[in-house]
């Protein structure tokens, strides 16, 4: 690898850490009698209102419609991701530093996995609150269920649902991003060498690129 | 028909839509009360959009309601009713067991009062928003009220005294709020002939120390003076900061048909305290503790009131603590007495002068050194009218009562008798604009304008009587406000709006001040009520002898439990309902059929209870009557009453 892209992936793995100091997602409902706002913010080892009390107050409206509590404690989810993000960002420092072109293809490929197997995560976590509903439940619609979007919005009865990347969840998605233009460079410059082109123009195809 | 005609003139949408309602309003009434006002611009100058907020808030007194209603400015809305002195079953404030304690005196349980004048928290005499205090007329108190809550934390009686009048005004840091008695009784009491008044009967200024971190009020020291009655009140603040100004009348003595023989001498007096001084003398070991007996209350943190008795005060006398009191002659029967923002000036509204005594604190220092005394009364130097006088407003109207001030160096002053406002230049008396108002005029409000910094754009007249102002409402009417625009030369009616109870007094400040700092709901995670429930799993009943304990929840849209059986007839059943919810604007109601007290209003992560004594056998409904929820109707439950002796076991459903 050559030093611009062990320098991205350094940049790509050092980036994650903004999931430790800011949300991962969001989740907002909007409507009229909740001026203040209401909604979710979701980190990798929390889940918190986004005003205070404002999980409570979520659960609350949703037990209306038989919607299980969301009770951070009982997600496994939440205590084993911050090991696979420092996992993350401690392989993605060592492909830098080890500057084999192998890893960083493999770490690309690991990265995407995990980023596609959490959103799969989310999703499933999303459908069975929005569909697993209690059939005593004050208020039940025929065939209304409750799964707010992946990403996007969408009106749940009186709320508009919106669910975008908080800071956290773009700062990966940045890095992916950054992973990929890194594989990229590597995959053509290996594919250069192999034609027998100086490395020094490879790099700076890969300088030019860049800039 | 001057208005009608000037609507066909201006012709613009905003000008009938202002002046129509003046013209609707004054439909078959005589000619003379048509005068009011409505400018051409004035629905527009109150006019707040929806969902917009007002730039004031005005605490307003709730004279003989005992409550404090908070209106916001210019709109006139109505924003809430702070329950204060008086029971207010809608929120249980004084039967809930939590808020019993705040009503409590030396007299017992009293359920009432007579709120007269509100005033806020200064800091470096302008007001901060913390707090506003309020005083009792009838049994002598003074409450403070959270500016982030609106809700009364604290309740001191002020013993030695009757009838708080001059009262609560603040120093210009909120080191003191005072107390003064309107009427002069024995010190301490005693079975004595009422014809003995001049050799018995006695006054009392009482200074009240504040935390300035807490708000927590202590009697600091009290001041016996003659028995004259002692009306209102108000601290120096700049260069006469250290000293208050009480005004007096019927220095006749009299104590019978005051009306006529309190009302014989041309002058009265305003009562000069040097604070500082008196400060000093307690300081020097000067005061005589006395005996007393008289309560504080305060609600704590918990949300819980506890009432402490205290049995004695630091009493000075002019006597003990030389140069701490003189008097200022003023004429005639003083009712405001009221500093200019500059501290330099004091305006007093003698009721039957016809002339505004203005008193310059820099002519009054110097009299002082240089003793110049018209001669004494028990004691207490009496300076003289000339030496200390500034300027008089001559003939401003009849019945000048009150002045608050602009910050444009002008004073206002109500006139009951001849019902308007009157403008006037403090630098030389000049009366500079009159206005009339609707009808007999007595206190007036400029946000600040009692303060170093007046917000001087508007101007809240409170009249005592209302006539044919509104819609009537058979022969008892709310009182009538005027909201005034002083911003210009002229002064302006914008607004007339009933008012609730009898304002006596108010206050205003930019809302900016007070409104980004409420508290939204309690910390349920905090709730300290012994009886309280952090969650469902709390929820219990338990007896002890006749007394059964209900801990109960309650959260969109149920209580739990909801189902209880086992009581007796002539139980004594504590309802204690913790409102479990955390979200801001989500009170829950209890009411259980045949309380003979009130239903209980709880705030989110509050707890409150209720005793019920059921006197009959049967199964009793109780539910929520804050419509809180789409299910609200369904919030409900039941407790059975079995006959004395006869009870099953006690049963409730709720989860463990």
């Amino acid at each position: 690898m050559n030093r611009t892209s062990r320098i991205l992936v350094a940049v790509a793995a050092l980036s994650l850490g903004a999931l430790f100091v800011a949300p991962m997602w969001r989740v907002d409902l909007k409507a009229p009698q909740y001026p203040e706002g209401l909604g979710l913010r979701i980190w990798i080892n929390q889940i918190q209102g986004a005003t205070p009390n404002g999980l409570n107050s979520i659960n609350g409206l949703n037990h209306y419609i038989g919607m299980k509590a969301i009770e951070p404690d009982q997600i496994a989810e939440l205590r084993f991701m911050p090991y696979v993000v420092a996992g993350l960002m401690v392989s993605g420092l060592l492909v830098a530093v080890l500057g084999r072109r192998s890893l960083l293809y493999a770490y690309l490929g690991a990265f995407f996995a995990i980023a596609l197997a959490g959103l799969y995560d989310f999703w499933r976590w999303e459908y069975d609150y929005g569909h697993n509903l209690d059939p005593t439940a004050a208020i039940r619609i025929q065939g209304m269920s409750y799964q707010p979007p992946l990403i996007g919005g969408k009106q749940l009865l009186n709320f508009h649902a919106t669910s975008w990347p908080d800071v956290g969840g773009w700062a990966a998605v940045i890095a992916v991003g950054l992973v990929v233009v890194a594989a990229v460079l590597e995959w053509r410059a290996g594919r250069s060498a192999s034609r027998s082109l100086p490395a020094a123009a490879a790099r700076g195809l890969a300088g030019g690129m860049l800039v | 028909m001057s208005i009608r005609h000037r609507i066909r003139v201006t012709g613009t949408l905003i000008a009938c839509a202002a002046a129509a309602a003046v013209v609707a309003a004054s439909c078959g009434r005589s000619p003379s009360s048509q005068a009011a006002g409505g400018t051409a611009d004035a629905a527009q100058r109150v006019y707040v959009p929806p969902g917009q907020y007002d730039e004031f808030y005005a605490f307003v007194s709730g004279g003989f309601s005992g409550n404090m209603p908070v209106y916001a400015l210019p709109s006139g809305r109505l924003l809430r009713d702070i329950p204060v002195f008086s029971q207010y079953p809608e929120k249980a404030w004084g039967y809930s067991e939590q808020t019993k304690p705040m009503l409590m005196t030396s007299y017992g349980f009293i359920p009432w009062d007579d709120a007269h004048h509100p005033e806020l928290s200064q800091t470096d005499g302008v007001p901060d928003g913390r707090w506003v205090f309020v005083n009792a007329n009838n049994t002598p108190r003074i409450a403070r009220i959270s500016l982030k809550t609106f809700d009364t934390e604290e309740i001191i009686e002020i013993p030695n005294s009757a009838g708080n009048h001059s009262s609560p005004f603040v120093t210009q840091n909120t080191e003191y709020t005072v107390a003064g008695t309107r009427f002069s009784v024995p010190i301490p009491q005693q079975d004595v002939s009422i014809s003995e008044y001049r050799e018995k009967f006695a006054g009392m200024l009482s200074f009240i120390k504040v935390d300035s971190a807490t708000g927590r009020m202590a009697i600091a020291f009290q001041i016996l003076m003659p028995g004259f009655d002692y009306d209102l009140s108000h601290s120096g603040k700049g260069p006469s900061h250290g000293w208050s100004f009480f005004t007096s009348y019927n220095s006749e003595q009299a104590h019978t048909l005051l009306e006529k023989n309190a009302s014989q001498h041309d002058k009265d007096f305003i009562a000069a305290i040097n604070w500082k001084q008196a400060e000093q003398c307690v300081a020097g070991g000067k005061a005589s503790t006395t005996p007393a007996r008289y309560y504080h209350n305060v609600m704590g943190e918990n949300q819980i009131a506890t009432s402490e008795v205290l049995t004695s005060t630091k009493v000075l006398t002019p006597a003990t603590c030389p140069d701490m009191v003189y008097y200022l002659p003023t004429p005639k029967s003083p009712h405001g007495v009221d500093v200019d923002p500059s501290g330099q000036f004091i305006a007093a509204g003698g009721k039957l002068a016809s002339l505004i005594p203005v008193h310059s604190f820099a002519k009054m220092m110097k009299a002082i050194q240089n003793k110049a005394f018209e001669g004494e009364v028990s004691g207490i130097p009496v300076l003289k009218y000339d030496e200390i006088i500034s300027c008089e407003v001559k003939d401003p109207g009849l019945g000048p009562l009150h002045t608050e001030f602009d910050d444009k160096g002008n004073g206002y002053t109500s006139m009951f008798l001849s019902s308007e406002v009157v403008k006037w230049r403090v630098s030389d008396c000049a009366v500079l604009d009159r206005i009339p108002t609707y009808y007999s005029l007595g206190h007036i409000m400029i946000p600040g304008g009692d303060s170093r910094k007046p917000w001087g754009k508007y101007l809240l007249a409170m009249n005592k009587i209302t006539k044919d102002r509104y819609l009537p409402t058979g022969p008892e009417l709310n009182q009538a406000a005027q909201l005034i625009d002083i911003s210009g030369d002229k002064m302006k009616l914008l607004l007339d709006f009933p008012t609730i109870g009898e304002p006596h007094y108010a206050q205003g400040i930019p809302a900016s001040l007070i409104k980004d700092n409420q508290v939204r709901t309690y910390d349920l995670a905090a709730n300290g009520d012994p009886f309280g429930s952090k969650s469902e799993k709390d929820a219990n009943v338990v007896r002890k002898g006749n007394r059964v304990d209900i801990s109960m929840t309650a959260i969109r849209s149920h209580f739990m439990p909801d189902n209880i059986e086992g009581i007796q007839v002539g139980d004594s059943v504590y309802f204690h309902v913790t409102n479990l919810e955390q979200d801001w604007d989500v009170p829950h109601g209890f009411a259980v059929t045949g309380a003979r007290n009130s239903e209980l209003l709880v705030m989110p992560g509050q707890t409150r209870t209720i005793v019920w004594v059921p006197e009959r056998v049967g199964v009793f409904p109780f539910y929520c009557t804050d419509f809180c929820s789409a299910l609200h109707q369904e919030m409900q439950g039941y407790i059975r009453v079995s006959p004395k002796g006869g009870a099953p076991a006690i049963a409730f459903n709720a989860p463990k």
